[in-house]
């Protein structure tokens, strides 16, 4: 039969189920890609040699054991707020309110510390701090999640406004209880007493809040696998007309749920404020909230998967700084860096739910169609 | 060119309208289309018949550009064309009637009709919808060209989509299962439609699992069974068993079961029941009556007469406005189900099969595997914090094995399975808590026939253990041959209960459409 029309140039079609190993290599191949068109993008724009650029990426992530628990702490907090989010967005809830609930856990934790200091005993202050800064999260995340089982509200915007309160209520305090008086931030809280101040295990200030989100991680792997809670809310999230069948509550799911979320992100406010920084000031959390959102649909959700995605995030954020004072480059750079590797990552994705089909190949198999037929 | 065993003497000679030619599309592993070659004539209906899964779909969606194929070539009235899109099967004259209608609800048929269509200047509706009148009066629709679409029945917005094909100038007409929503008697009007059409000199294909349909309506029938073309037949020399054994590739059974009820006892008695919708329609209007154990309550009716809501409100699940549902045990304790959660309610034993529109909208979840799935009821046994997923993956394999369920693990998402199977599995899971109250709606719509009768076995198989069976059904040849009673909904009341039996499809058909009041005499109906 002639073949007088075109194929199109490319076709799109789905792939069937793709083997974890697969999609392990698709991911290697996007970052081994990410970085080649990186180091093209820095030596055609900067002049520099991309291997001294990356060298000093790595150097800046793991360069001294300063750095290196400098790493791993970012990243157990990163991971504890995206833990916090995961069950959320399980649920198809889209908690944008990290920020605000970590930020509340935050400002609990240290006004237990300001106002508690002198009259606890250290034991007793952390722990009241602890539950503190849980219950201020858990009832920052429980308003949305009210309204939404309740009246249906839209959970993106309330929980995103949510934030807002959230460091207003902190800017206020801040003046308030600013020390000393007319610095406008408040100093390292308890500097000498050390009240609420987490212990030191192991001579690092570090350890303790990694071993603690390690704990976290394990437990909310376990909770969404294995829990009714998990299925329960897995169940709403995928449909709430069958949930409802199944005699689920709905709305009793949904401020469980969100409770939860914003308990942990408690306690990462908690970790914040007690274990590293003794200060509160409105910035406290650094956007977590908002990061931790890439970091849980980059592990789509899986804790141990976000391990990965946290890593990568702030390996670059810590890479990226260095090469910026090294090379005195400007900051942006190393952002067009981290955009161009989370690209390549995302994209990656593309590829493995679905396959291209050239021209060439839809041909060949046309003409040897035709030829059985002729 | 074509090594398909065939009786087919070409009723048209000539060119072929559209040739399909080596036709191949793979979805990853799974071969659809199996090279097939498929050809309709100008002025002929073509009935294309298949098993779910069978392939139709997609080689009609090739035909229209919605997939691109791997291999193979369409010609249209002989000439080689590359259809990479909606559009260009369009210009093609090719026009396709989707099961989901594609109108926009506040618009009127001639505003639908002319959306899209791409003309310079004024839009002149007036002109428009001379036109739209002209084509109808041409084929025998009965239209208003102004009426809105949200005041139109399901035939009628049948007609404006097939108004919006033919006013654009569709020479060849695909229809998917085009009968499945409408009455006997809007189905005859939509028959003799498509033979004016074909008189004028169209070329028709119609997909349809209603085999008498298929007799009624086509000059050619052509099967496909697992992807490939394996017959092409001549309507008038063939007949429902040829054509069935084709489709399913081994012998196959056509009569439907009705064993006597053994012992029948009302299970539940419905008693006055009024539902309204969430904006304040009256779903259901004073409805009474009762199903009894032992016994298949057929219930027939438009869709969206307020089936949906009578199980949902037995089930628990919709808020009833007035009126009581009784739950009768085999002790003869009476338990008042409104006002019970659906929990409460399924742990009397009353199990809801439900079938929306989108299967896999409520009943199972998409996304879960079978296992998961089959939890979804059971989940909350015992104590424990944690679930416990032994039983329901034993249950799992279970339906698996005695069900014939085809899937690649029962770890496998449901959402990859075809509609038969995910059916298998709901109905299964339904089955296995030994309900004594089984509902089910639309339990085999889309599904093939082999798969249609395994579920009709499965409700005969619960009914002779004393199971009250309430089977929403859509095909009334199907009602009349299945079930015991037949209770007749129309816009929310009840116009009838007939007997099974005896019943008559006319006149079931005449009921669903308005109400008999003397309808349901030989059952004692209470209205």
């Amino acid at each position: 039969m002639a073949q007088s029309t075109k194929t199109p140039l490319i076709r799109i079609s789905k792939r069937p189920a793709v083997p974890t190993k697969t999609k392990a290599l698709v991911y290697a191949a996007a970052i081994l890609l990410a970085l080649v068109v990186c180091g093209l993008v820095t030596t055609l724009m900067t002049g520099l040699d991309p291997i001294a650029v990356y060298a000093t990426m790595i150097n800046g992530a793991f360069g001294t054991t300063r750095r290196i628990w400098v790493l791993l702490q970012d990243m157990a907090m990163l991971l504890c707020v995206s833990l916090a989010l995961a069950p959320a967005f399980r649920m198809k809830f889209w908690n944008l309110g990290g920020e605000g609930q970590v930020l509340m856990g935050c400002f609990a934790c240290a006004s237990c510390m300001l106002l508690l200091g002198d009259s606890l005993p250290n034991a007793a202050l952390i722990l009241v701090s602890l539950v503190a800064s849980v219950v201020a999260g858990a009832v920052w995340g429980l308003v949305p999640a009210f309204f939404k089982a309740r009246f249906n509200t839209n959970e993106t915007l309330f929980t995103l406004m949510m934030n807002y309160v959230a460091t207003q209520i902190v800017a206020y305090f801040v003046i308030l209880w600013e020390n000393p008086k007319g610095s406008g931030k408040i100093g390292m809280i308890n500097q000498s007493s050390q009240a609420g101040w987490l212990p030191v295990i192991a001579d690092s200030k570090y350890l303790l809040n990694i071993i603690v989100v390690a704990a976290i991680t394990v437990l909310m792997y376990v909770y969404m696998r294995y829990s009714k809670h998990g299925f329960e809310l897995a169940v709403v999230g995928e449909s709430v007309d069958t949930a409802r069948y199944a005699g689920i509550n709905t709305s009793r799911v949904i401020v469980r749920t969100m409770l939860l979320s914003g308990a942990v992100c408690g306690i990462a406010g908690f970790l914040l404020v007690a274990g590293t920084n003794h200060t509160l000031t409105t910035t406290v959390s650094g956007g977590l909230g908002f990061t931790a959102v890439m970091v849980a649909w980059l592990a789509k959700f899986n804790p141990f998967g976000m391990i990965a995605s946290s890593f990568l995030i702030v390996f670059m954020e810590c890479g990226a700084s260095e090469i910026s004072t090294t090379f005195s480059l400007n900051q942006s750079f190393s952002d067009i860096l981290t955009g161009i590797i989370l690209f390549f990552i995302i994209g990656s994705e593309f590829f493995i739910t679905y396959q291209l089909h050239f021209r060439g190949q839809t041909k060949a198999a046309q003409e040897a169609t035709a030829g059985k037929e002729a | 060119m074509t090594d398909v065993p065939s009786k087919h003497a070409g009723p048209v000679g000539g060119t072929p309208a559209v040739q399909m030619c080596g036709i191949t599309k793979r979805f990853g592993s799974l071969v659809a289309n199996d090279s097939v070659d498929l050809e309709v004539y100008k002025g002929e209906v073509l009935a294309l018949l298949g098993e779910n899964g069978s392939g139709k779909t997609t080689l009609m969606d090739a035909l229209c550009g919605l997939y691109f194929p791997d291999a193979g070539q369409i010609l249209i009235d002989g000439k080689p064309v590359t259809i990479t899109s909606p559009k260009d099967a369009f210009d093609y004259g090719i026009g396709m009637i989707h099961q989901h209608f594609k109108l926009v609800d506040v618009f009127t048929m001639v505003e639908n009709v002319v959306l899209g269509l791409d003309q310079p200047g004024k839009l002149d509706l007036k002109a428009a919808a001379d036109k739209i009148t002209q084509i109808a009066d041409t084929y025998g629709f009965d239209v208003d060209p102004y009426q809105k679409v949200y005041d139109m029945s399901v035939s009628q917005k049948q007609t404006a989509e097939i108004l919006k094909l033919l006013y654009r100038g569709a020479d060849i007409l695909i229809l998917d299962e085009p009968t499945a929503v409408l009455t006997p008697q809007e189905a005859d009007k939509l028959f003799a439609v498509l033979r004016n059409m074909r008189d004028d000199g169209k070329a028709i294909i119609i997909i349809t699992h209603k085999l008498r349909e298929v007799l009624d309506i086509s000059d050619r029938v052509a099967i496909l069974r697992k992807g490939r073309h394996v017959a092409d037949l001549v309507t008038k020399q063939t007949n429902e068993q040829e054509m069935t054994d084709l489709m399913v590739g081994h012998k196959v059974h056509l009569n439907i079961d009705r064993p006597l009820p053994v012992d029948p006892k009302p299970r539940i008695e419905v008693h006055g029941l009024t539902v309204k919708s969430a904006d304040g329609l009256t779903k259901l209007d004073d409805v009474s009556f009762a199903a009894k154990s032992g016994e298949v309550l057929g219930i027939a009716g438009i869709s969206g007469s307020g089936q949906k809501e009578l199980l949902e409100a037995i089930a628990g699940l919709q808020p009833v406005a007035s009126g009581s549902i009784t739950y009768i045990g085999d002790d003869g304790k009476r338990e008042e189900l409104v006002g019970k959660s659906p929990r409460d309610i399924a742990s009397l034993g009353v199990a809801l099969s439900f079938v929306p529109e989108d299967r896999l909208g409520m009943g199972l979840v998409a996304n879960m595997d079978i296992t998961d799935n089959m939890m979804l009821r059971s989940y909350r046994v015992g104590s424990s914090p944690f679930a416990d997923r032994k039983p329901p993956r034993q249950l799992a394999e279970k339906v698996v094995e005695e069900l014939d369920v085809q899937t690649s693990g029962i770890s496998d998402p449901v959402r990859r399975m075809s509609g038969g199977n995910v059916q298998k599995v709901l109905v299964g899971r339904e089955i296995s808590s030994s309900p004594t109250v089984l509902l089910t709606a639309y339990a085999v719509r889309g599904l093939d026939i082999n798969t249609s009768y395994t579920i009709y076995d499965l409700i005969n198989e619960q009914k002779k253990r004393g199971v009250a069976v309430v089977y929403v059904g859509e095909d009334l040849d199907v009602l009349i041959a299945l079930a015991d009673r037949i209770l007749v909904l129309c816009d929310g009341k009840v116009s009838g209960i007939v007997d099974g039996r005896t019943a008559d499809k006319n006149k079931v058909g005449m009921m669903m459409t308005e109400l008999h009041e003397e309808g349901g005499a030989n059952d004692g109906a209470e209205h």
